[in-house]
């Protein structure tokens, strides 16, 4: 990739970097916004301790989604769970419609406040994007290759591992990416129900009127959405190429 | 693979869940209050001896029937019965076991009962996508099922449990932050499509403003939703202050404004590019036989390109409209009003018959938008329907 289009990346990353390591030299950005006596600089907690918090919570959600989701998807496009295949399909979509704060709100009470709703909320959001195209992938596969693959001798182990799963892989890191951009969003939410995230900047700003505090919570969560988003799409074009070759 | 012989797989999964719920969780959860925790009942303990007997009895011969591979219309029959049951037994375990002239004491569904409505839900879907019903139908399914639930609701039925009894306290309210949820969502799509049509347009046919404005909304859509209602109070605050005639027409800084223009602007996404992928895929002889028959633009846009973008619109409005109905959830956190006024005072009261009051009803809602856009988006695309440019 060139280096034009990868700076403004670096100099986005580099910001995110230096804006966490010193706040406080970014006080002068942020002062026009508040009044005269109220905090510039978010001051009830630790912004880089907060950003580590969410990014590890979505990172634990997408990497146990990603486990479950591929799994589920194999399962379903083999010959034994094949019966399972539009019973999956129908599930995904109708999961997909229900609220974000609605399965937060609903974790409650199973699981009582702070991070376990939202890990829940986060894993189930996460699962749907992933299975499906995992499932997708898997499904369109051209036939005359595993065919091809079959003729040869290849058990149908040797076809998944070696046909199947590289073909699949960039759709799979392209779902991992839609769920992932997707959590950086509801983590946020999940502040709602007292989760340790950067929501808890926002929603301080929102509580005490302090337009800068929701500023730096929303345009961090977006700078790490974006930076993680534009990773994963290097990490599928890559394969894309691999693939191709 | 042997059709009609063996074990139908989904029904064992189904059946599983049944079982478990049937004989290991609670039915219903019986709370001193409102607010204190519960003691779960078992569905045995929950209602009259005969009756739960049978009811146990019955889910166990629904839950055989489902391993076996039955005709779709009965299985389609037995998992409606079974759903009816389990709701008619809620209501009257709550009944049994609200504790006489304790106006304080509230029963719950259990952890069973939820699994339970799962269950049965999971096998009626399955029934349902398995008989690949056309649009028509499906829609007047969805329309007796709104008729029976509302038929449910009420009979007084379910009265004694203890969402109920929250709504009964907020009835009025109830149905005024509905119906301001409603608006909420559907009129941000509306402007969200009065303004994205019309980009959409623009950034088909001016190829350097199609990847900026793409990639405006994208990173728009990575804002968090709590943070863009919270980022819109300073300018709408700012012009109701400094732009005459702005307060006059609602808008304030805080309440319903900020959270219309943040949902319009997170809808402006899907419609912009929907509509760009709608119009490319408008086949090249298409136009060309317009402009042959010397159409304008214009005539050219209205008389074929949007015609045939329709089913693209159509499932930007299906994104559109349950994305709205979720975060319209959130604008209750800006006073903007909403389903989710109920999920946010019940959360900070740890009332959870109030938290659900304001969730179920947002589910409901995305359910039914879901299922009555999907079958507009099978009509759109059905043979005949479709618009054949002459």
């Amino acid at each position: 990739m060139s280096l034009v289009r990868l700076a403004p990346r670096i100099i986005l990353l580099l910001l995110v970097v230096g804006f966490l390591a010193s706040p406080e030299s970014f006080d002068f950005v942020f002062r026009p916004l508040v009044q005269a006596n109220a905090p510039a600089i978010y001051n009830q907690g630790d912004l880089a301790a907060l950003t580590l918090l969410h990014v590890r919570m979505v990172f634990i959600a997408t990497l146990f989604a990603t486990i479950i989701a591929v799994a589920l998807a194999i399962l379903v496009t083999r010959p034994f769970g094949a019966e399972f295949l539009p019973l999956a399909r129908t599930v995904v979509n109708i999961g997909q419609t229900f609220p974000p704060v609605a399965v937060l709100a609903l974790a409650v009470p199973a699981m009582g406040f702070g991070n376990g709703p939202t890990l829940v909320a986060l894993f189930l959001y996460a699962l749907l994007p992933i299975f499906e195209n995992t499932m997708t992938a898997l499904t369109t596969v051209p036939p005359n290759i595993t065919d091809a693959a079959k003729g040869n001798g290849m058990t149908p182990i040797q076809i998944f591992r070696q046909i199947e799963l590289p073909l699949s892989l960039p759709m799979i890191v392209g779902g991992i990416k839609i769920s992932t951009v997707i959590g950086f969003g509801t983590a946020t939410i999940g502040s709602t129900v007292a989760a340790k995230t950067l929501g808890e900047v926002i929603i301080a700003g929102l509580q005490s009127n302090n337009l800068a505090f929701i500023l730096q919570g929303a345009l961090l969560v977006a700078a790490l959405a974006i930076l993680v988003f534009d990773l994963l799409s290097m990490a599928e074009r890559s394969l894309m190429k691999w693939k191709a070759a | 693979m042997h059709k009609g012989r063996g074990l139908e797989k989904t029904g064992v999964l189904m059946a599983a869940l049944i079982l478990v719920s049937t004989f290991l969780l609670p039915f219903i959860v019986v709370k001193p209050n409102r607010i204190l925790e519960g003691q779960g009942q078992m569905l045995i303990d929950a209602l009259p001896s005969v009756s739960s007997i049978a009811l146990a009895a019955a889910l166990v011969i629904v839950g055989l029937c489902l391993l076996l591979r039955l005709p779709a219309s009965a299985r389609l029959a037995i998992v409606t019965a079974a759903l009816l049951a389990v709701i008619l037994a809620l209501g009257s375990a709550a009944n049994a076991g609200l504790p006489p002239g304790n106006s304080y004491a509230r029963v719950s569904p259990g952890s069973g009962f939820w699994l339970l409505l799962f269950a049965l839900s999971l096998a009626f879907i399955d029934v349902i996508a398995k008989l690949k019903l056309s649009p028509t139908v499906r829609l007047m399914l969805l329309l007796i099922a709104i008729v029976a639930v509302g038929g449910i609701f009420a009979s007084g039925i379910l009265a004694d449990i203890s969402v109920m009894k929250e709504y009964a306290n907020r009835a009025d309210a109830f149905w005024a932050e509905m119906s301001r949820h409603a608006m909420l969502a559907l009129g941000s799509m509306l402007v969200a499509f009065l303004i994205g049509l019309p980009l959409g347009v623009v950034c088909h046919r001016v190829s350097w403003l199609r990847a900026a404005a793409l990639n405006m909304l994208n990173i728009l859509q990575t804002i968090p939703s709590i943070a863009l209602f919270g980022l819109l109070i300073l300018p709408l605050g700012w012009m109701a202050a400094h732009i005459p005639g702005a307060a006059a027409i609602g808008i304030s800084g805080i309440g319903t404004a900020p959270a219309f223009v943040a949902l319009v602007l997170y809808s402006l996404l899907p419609v912009v590019a929907n509509t760009v992928a709608g119009l490319e895929n408008v086949p090249r002889e298409a136009n060309d036989a317009a402009r042959g028959a010397g159409m304008t633009d214009l005539q050219r846009l209205f008389s074929i390109e949007f015609p045939l973008t329709f089913p693209s619109l159509l499932a930007a409005i299906r994104i559109v409209l349950i994305q709205n109905i979720g975060m319209a959830t959130i604008a209750a956190l800006i006073g903007g009003g909403g389903m989710g006024v109920f999920v946010f005072q019940g959360l900070g009261q740890s009332a959870m018959d109030l938290v659900l009051l304001g969730a179920l009803p947002t589910v409901a809602m995305s359910f039914v938008a879901a299922i009555v856009l999907d079958a507009l988006v099978d009509f759109s695309k059905a043979p005949g329907s479709e618009v054949r440019p002459a």
